[in-house]
């Protein structure tokens, strides 16, 4: 059973993809969807700021951070990333903070920065890649893994059973990133 | 980059909006403040609506040092309003590098025939719609995304039912329709063969669609949600009630748990002074009936 976060975003687009794979889901919006038991984690896109701000406000901050740090995997996509990493320069936007890492947010500027491209994905290989007003991550300690390096900038790591990128996988029908992650035990 | 792809991105970034609240702000601290409380982006004008109908006159684009303003102030996309058929204010737009342009019925038309032929720019566009014809000729045109008209600086959320209503209720009829009779829809409906076809295949729009226009409270913003938009626009309601921070909170919550109801018995409380609001039948512009 998938829990896809569904507070803002783009949840469905996940909820679709697990859908097509035949992969069992339900929505988590307040502190009782937490009730029910879930095997996995999904944190969609959409803008951090509010995630974060709904995440804490609406009760479902510490069940979801103490389930990710108990080692429950976790994928998480664009805003989802920034939920994820310690740091952001800063700026708003951190919440669960579970990856020894410095995320960037709109790092390609604004929406005339955002673009697509093809790119090899560690253990997968060449993989499409949606960017939207994207960001990436700037420094990561040494224990977290390296998935994807896209012009340069880092765009895909893994941390345990933490797998967060900067790209909509969702948004494309290829869906090996996915599988690669339902597999995550 | 082709501009096939980069239309497909400006839809995308619409997608990331969904379950989120656009409010209209007219100052770097009002934006401040929205982001704060949550709105997923922003809309920078000079007046919010309801004093661009209280003042009259030619209401055209905001000065791009004031948009700019805003953009520095968050980190959130910011968008801004350019007249309709003024593909000259959306060109200044795009050289500002705003994320997403609405050209809005709100502002003066500039065009009373032709809309801006959107797909020659890179930068997305959001346009109003009434009904279902409305919308798929600003998609043939360009637009990435589409939201109702409502009625803008009213306070009055029955013109955004209406609307959104009216295109829902199209999309279910299409979508019951046999393949052969998608032809004659898309003669009735003044729009091209491929956008019937993507409604009736799907029973949806190609692209998000919104609610905008007279959205004053929680409830209101829950209405929309639970009759099928996915996120809402906010403009006069936030800045013209009594507690704007408090107000644009509860709705972002609202939005985010449409259909939870004890929650939003919770969010409507205390809210203070609601935007007094007019009535559609007290106000003499229909701003609605602009760009068909």
């Amino acid at each position: 059973m998938t829990a896809v976060l569904a507070v803002q975003g783009d949840f469905l687009e996940h909820e679709k993809a697990l859908d097509a794979l035949g992969e069992d889901r339900f929505e988590i919006r307040c502190a009782n969807d937490l009730d029910r038991p879930f095997d996995r984690l999904i944190l969609p896109g959409g803008e951090s700021t509010v995630q974060a701000k709904l995440i804490k406000e609406l009760g479902l901050f510490c069940k979801l951070r103490d389930a990710i740090t108990a080692g429950t995997p976790v994928y998480a996509t664009c805003a989802g990333m920034i939920l994820l990493c310690a740091e952001a320069g800063g700026d708003e936007g951190c919440c669960f903070r579970t990856i020894p890492a410095n995320v960037k947010r709109n790092a390609y500027g604004r929406q005339l920065g955002s673009f697509y491209t093809e790119s090899e994905f560690k253990g997968i290989g060449i993989i499409p890649m949606e960017f939207i007003r994207a960001p990436y991550i700037e420094s990561a300690a040494d224990d977290v893994e390296i998935m994807s390096v896209t012009d340069g900038h880092i765009t895909g790591i893994r941390y345990g059973n933490q797998l967060a990128v900067s790209f909509h996988p969702e948004l494309c029908d290829d869906t090996r990133l996915l599988r690669y992650f339902l597999d995550f035990k | 980059m082709t501009n096939e792809k980069q239309y497909e991105l400006n839809k995308e970034l619409a997608q990331m909006l969904k379950g989120g609240v656009i409010m209209d702000v007219t100052t770097p601290e009002q934006a401040k403040i929205a982001e704060a409380a949550g709105a997923c982006a922003v809309m920078a004008l000079e007046r919010i609506p309801a004093d661009i109908r209280a003042a009259g006159g030619v209401a055209r684009m905001s000065d791009p040092k004031m948009i700019k303003g805003i953009q520095d102030a968050v980190s959130i996309p910011v968008m801004a309003k350019c007249r309709i058929g003024h593909f000259a204010e959306a060109q200044i737009l795009e050289a500002i590098e705003i994320d997403y342009i609405d050209e809005s019925e709100v502002l003066s038309p500039a065009d009373d025939t032709y809309h801006i032929d959107k797909r020659e720019f890179r930068v997305p566009f959001v346009c109003g719609a009434k009904n279902l014809g409305e919308a798929l000729r600003r998609i043939a045109e360009g637009a990435s995304m589409i939201r109702t008209k409502g009625e803008p600086g009213t306070g009055d959320v029955i013109q955004a039912v209406r609307h959104m209503r009216a295109t829902n209720s199209e999309i279910r009829r299409i979508a019951s329709m046999r393949d052969d009779e998608l032809f004659n829809a898309a003669k009735e409906l003044e729009v091209p063969y491929e956008l019937v076809k993507y409604v009736h295949d799907n029973g949806k729009l190609p692209v998000v669609n919104f609610a905008a226009g007279g959205v004053a409270t929680p409830a209101d913003a829950a209405l929309m949600m639970q009759l099928g938009a996915e996120g809402v626009f906010v403009g006069s309601g936030i800045f013209k009630s009594g507690n704007p921070s408090k107000r644009a909170q509860a709705i972002v919550k609202a939005v985010a748990n449409f259909n939870d109801h004890k929650l939003l018995s919770e969010l409507s409380e205390d809210l203070g002074e609601a935007m007094v609001g007019i009535n559609e039948h007290e106000i003499e512009l229909l701003m609605a009936e602009r760009g068909v």
